[in-house]
């Protein structure tokens, strides 16, 4: 009986260990072996200066899916970004997409702002409203360039 | 005593610890069903010598045969085997105090041996009640007074029914009674199993009781082996001081005495 | 003059000696124990019950010191962060020092603590009683019995205690940073979710096992080893014999750690 206990203990210290390891390893770390199912959207920004490939996306600073992938549109000059979203996050149509600094020396991640339509985007539709990222050089030099005008 | 070879003997035993000659060239034999007991005051080397039969210490030379091994130049699988042959009892008992008595004394079979849980606990009990201690067995040592620790000592010792028992200061720390049931024991334990025992004692009464032969130790040298009768008559004056409870120094020699109070060295 | 010269030179020279010898000690130690997985049959109910000891029991004080360390470096971070404004990041700097660092260090000299001295006084009273020339005169392994199941049960439970330690203390960085401090929680624990990546945890995990085994390693010997590297065998002796073995495992663990980071970083 005294046996019995011991061993119970024990298991159940090895168990919670276990599930801490757990824990660490798989929600914290993000190593997979459990993966959600998940759906492509793109966007396109005329400046997507400092956003990097696995940037994470989120919606009221929860994480929903993260960038995949980023490639010039040859044609257009613009920066066509491919964003993987978790299959539960439904977007409607008007969804703004924005790239913004975490902090002010943070990376770059997309902020999503859903919209109010009844018509959702599936897999492989684009996000027309979108926001570039904001260079600090180039808000300088505009109130440079307005403060000229004045004189 | 009789014909057959001795089932221990020491030859020309000499050890040191450091710079220290502890033995000096010892020499004996003990018969075997033979109980001896090795007598000496302390620092004479006696625990050393106990220490050397055992295979704890290696001795600087000489040869220790027991039962026909070698034990100074046993390979650890003999020695395991001379072991499981021999028993030991030490001072404070040396009970695991992590286990309980029954544990502690059912752990060499357990080792050793590949029977099964009840008949271990039936032979168990069988010693625990040999030693007067039925009943104690789930207890833990630190629960023990110090008589009872020694018999769970001895208990542990001859759980695998050794041919040769040693039994290390059996009546140290004890009261007159309880050291006198303890001679009584061991004198049971020859009779009723026929084993060879070697004690180590400084207690002239226990030895005088049990022992067949003696052997005096005096700072690492043997003074006399013999019987009771013989080590009683002997006319060696530093038996008969151990006898008497006699100081060790007669008389004291002034000049020396004084000089080593004032430096400390002489 | 010239002779008090030799006299110190003879003496850093024997205190030299000593070292090695120790040393060399602690070397044949391990390898006597770890040669004991072959051939023997494994110890496993002593490995259980050093579980129970090492393991399951420490919990509660893994578990306390865990939760205050994640709060008052979760403080810590706060106070830092909001300065620069980055606040979100408190997750990930609260996630990343307990998993990579602080986790596997304090859960380790949380077991030197409670473990590690236990461990030694035990063995060096055992040597003292005699009870290791009992094993020995009973022909029963001591490196095997003793000695193995203690370390493996080590190996084993540390990285566990650590792992409950981090948990915890992330626990604790989110009442303050979350609770207290009002940080957004989905930037706690996805900032959390971003920055720590595989080998962080993995660094966290080596680590620890290291550490326990070392913590057990050193214990065990100074107390096996009593009788030859102390003076006063007594009481006197295990006293000693026990802070010397929490001084020198917390340095090696520490040691161990910058080794390790420096390889894994």
């Amino acid at each position: 009986m005294k046996r019995m206990n011991l061993n119970f203990i024990v298991g159940l210290f090895i168990i919670a260990g276990m599930a801490a390891v757990a824990y660490l390893s798989v929600t914290i770390a993000g190593v997979s072996g459990y993966s959600k199912d998940n759906y492509q959207l793109v966007a396109k920004f005329s400046n997507s200066s400092g956003l990097k490939k696995g940037a994470f996306i989120e919606i009221a600073g929860v994480k929903v899916g993260k960038v995949t992938n980023i490639v010039l549109d040859k044609e257009a000059f613009e920066s066509v970004a491919t964003f993987t979203f978790d299959d539960d996050v439904a977007l409607s149509e008007d969804t703004i997409a924005s790239i913004r600094t975490a902090g002010i020396l943070g990376d770059k991640f997309v902020k999503i702002s859903p919209g109010a339509t009844d018509e959702m985007l599936s897999s492989g539709d684009e996000i027309i409203e979108t926001e570039s990222s904001i260079s600090i050089e180039e808000l300088v030099s505009k109130y440079m360039f307005n403060s000229d005008d004045k004189s | 005593m009789t014909t057959t070879s001795p089932i221990i003997t020491v030859k020309n035993l000499n050890s040191h610890y450091g710079e220290r000659q502890i033995l000096k060239n010892v020499n004996f034999c003990v018969q075997q069903g033979e109980i001896r007991v090795i007598m000496g005051g302390s620092g004479s080397g006696k625990s050393t010598l106990l220490n050397h039969l055992l295979a704890l210490l290696v001795p600087t030379s000489g040869s220790i045969n027991i039962d026909d091994v070698d034990v100074v130049n046993a390979d650890a699988k003999t020695l395991s085997n001379l072991r499981q042959k021999m028993g030991v009892a030490f001072q404070g008992g040396a009970l695991f105090s992590s286990m309980t008595v029954g544990e502690n004394i059912k752990l060499p079979l357990k080792h050793h041996t590949q029977l099964d849980e009840n008949t271990i606990d039936i032979m168990a009990r069988l010693k625990l009640e040999l030693m007067n201690l039925a009943g104690f067995e789930d207890l833990m040592p630190a629960e023990l007074s110090g008589g009872m620790l020694k018999r769970a000592g001895l208990a542990r010792a001859v759980i695998m029914d050794p041919k040769l028992l040693f039994f290390d200061e059996p009546s140290a720390g004890l009261d007159p009674v309880t050291s006198v049931e303890l001679d009584e024991l061991i004198l049971k334990l020859r009779d009723a199993m026929n084993m060879t025992i070697v004690v180590v004692t400084h207690e002239l009464e226990s030895a005088f009781k049990i022992a067949d032969k003696i052997t005096v130790l005096f700072d690492g040298e043997i003074a006399l082996t013999g019987t009771v009768d013989e080590i009683k008559n002997s006319d060696d004056i530093r038996i008969q001081n151990l006898i008497n409870r006699r100081s060790r120094n007669e008389k004291i020699n002034a000049e020396q005495y004084i000089k080593r109070l004032t430096t400390g060295q002489g | 003059m010239f002779n008090s010269l030799t006299l110190t030179i003879e003496s850093i020279g024997s205190v030299v000696v000593r070292r090695i010898e120790s040393a060399g000690r602690l070397g044949t130690f391990l390898a006597q124990i770890v040669s004991r997985l072959w051939g023997h049959k494994f110890p496993l109910g002593e490995t259980i019950k050093q579980l129970h000891f090492v393991g399951a029991r420490t919990v509660p004080l893994i578990l306390i010191s865990g939760l205050f360390t994640g709060m008052v470096i979760a403080l810590q971070f706060y106070d830092t962060l909001i300065r620069f404004g980055s606040v979100e990041l408190l997750g990930a700097a609260v996630a990343m020092s307990l998993i990579r660092e602080l986790g596997p260090v304090m859960a380790a000299l949380m077991v030197i603590a409670r473990v590690g001295s236990a461990t030694c006084a035990e063995i060096g009273i055992m040597r003292n009683e005699q009870q290791f020339d009992a094993l020995d005169c009973m022909a029963i392994d001591s490196y095997h019995y003793i000695m193995l199941p203690r370390l493996i049960a080590a190996l084993i439970a540390v990285p566990l205690l650590t792992a409950l330690f981090d948990v915890f203390g992330i626990g604790g960085g989110y009442i303050v940073g979350v609770l207290i401090h009002g940080v957004s929680e989905g930037a706690y624990l996805t900032g959390m979710a971003d920055t720590i990546v595989w080998n962080d945890v993995l660094m966290g995990l080596i680590k620890s096992t290291l550490f326990g085994g070392v913590i057990l390693w050193i214990s065990l010997a100074k107390g096996f080893y009593l009788h030859i590297e102390q003076k006063n065998a007594g009481a006197e002796g295990v006293s000693q014999a026990t802070t010397n073995a929490v001084v020198l495992s917390a340095v090696l663990m520490l040691f161990v750690d910058y080794i390790v980071s420096s390889l894994m970083i």
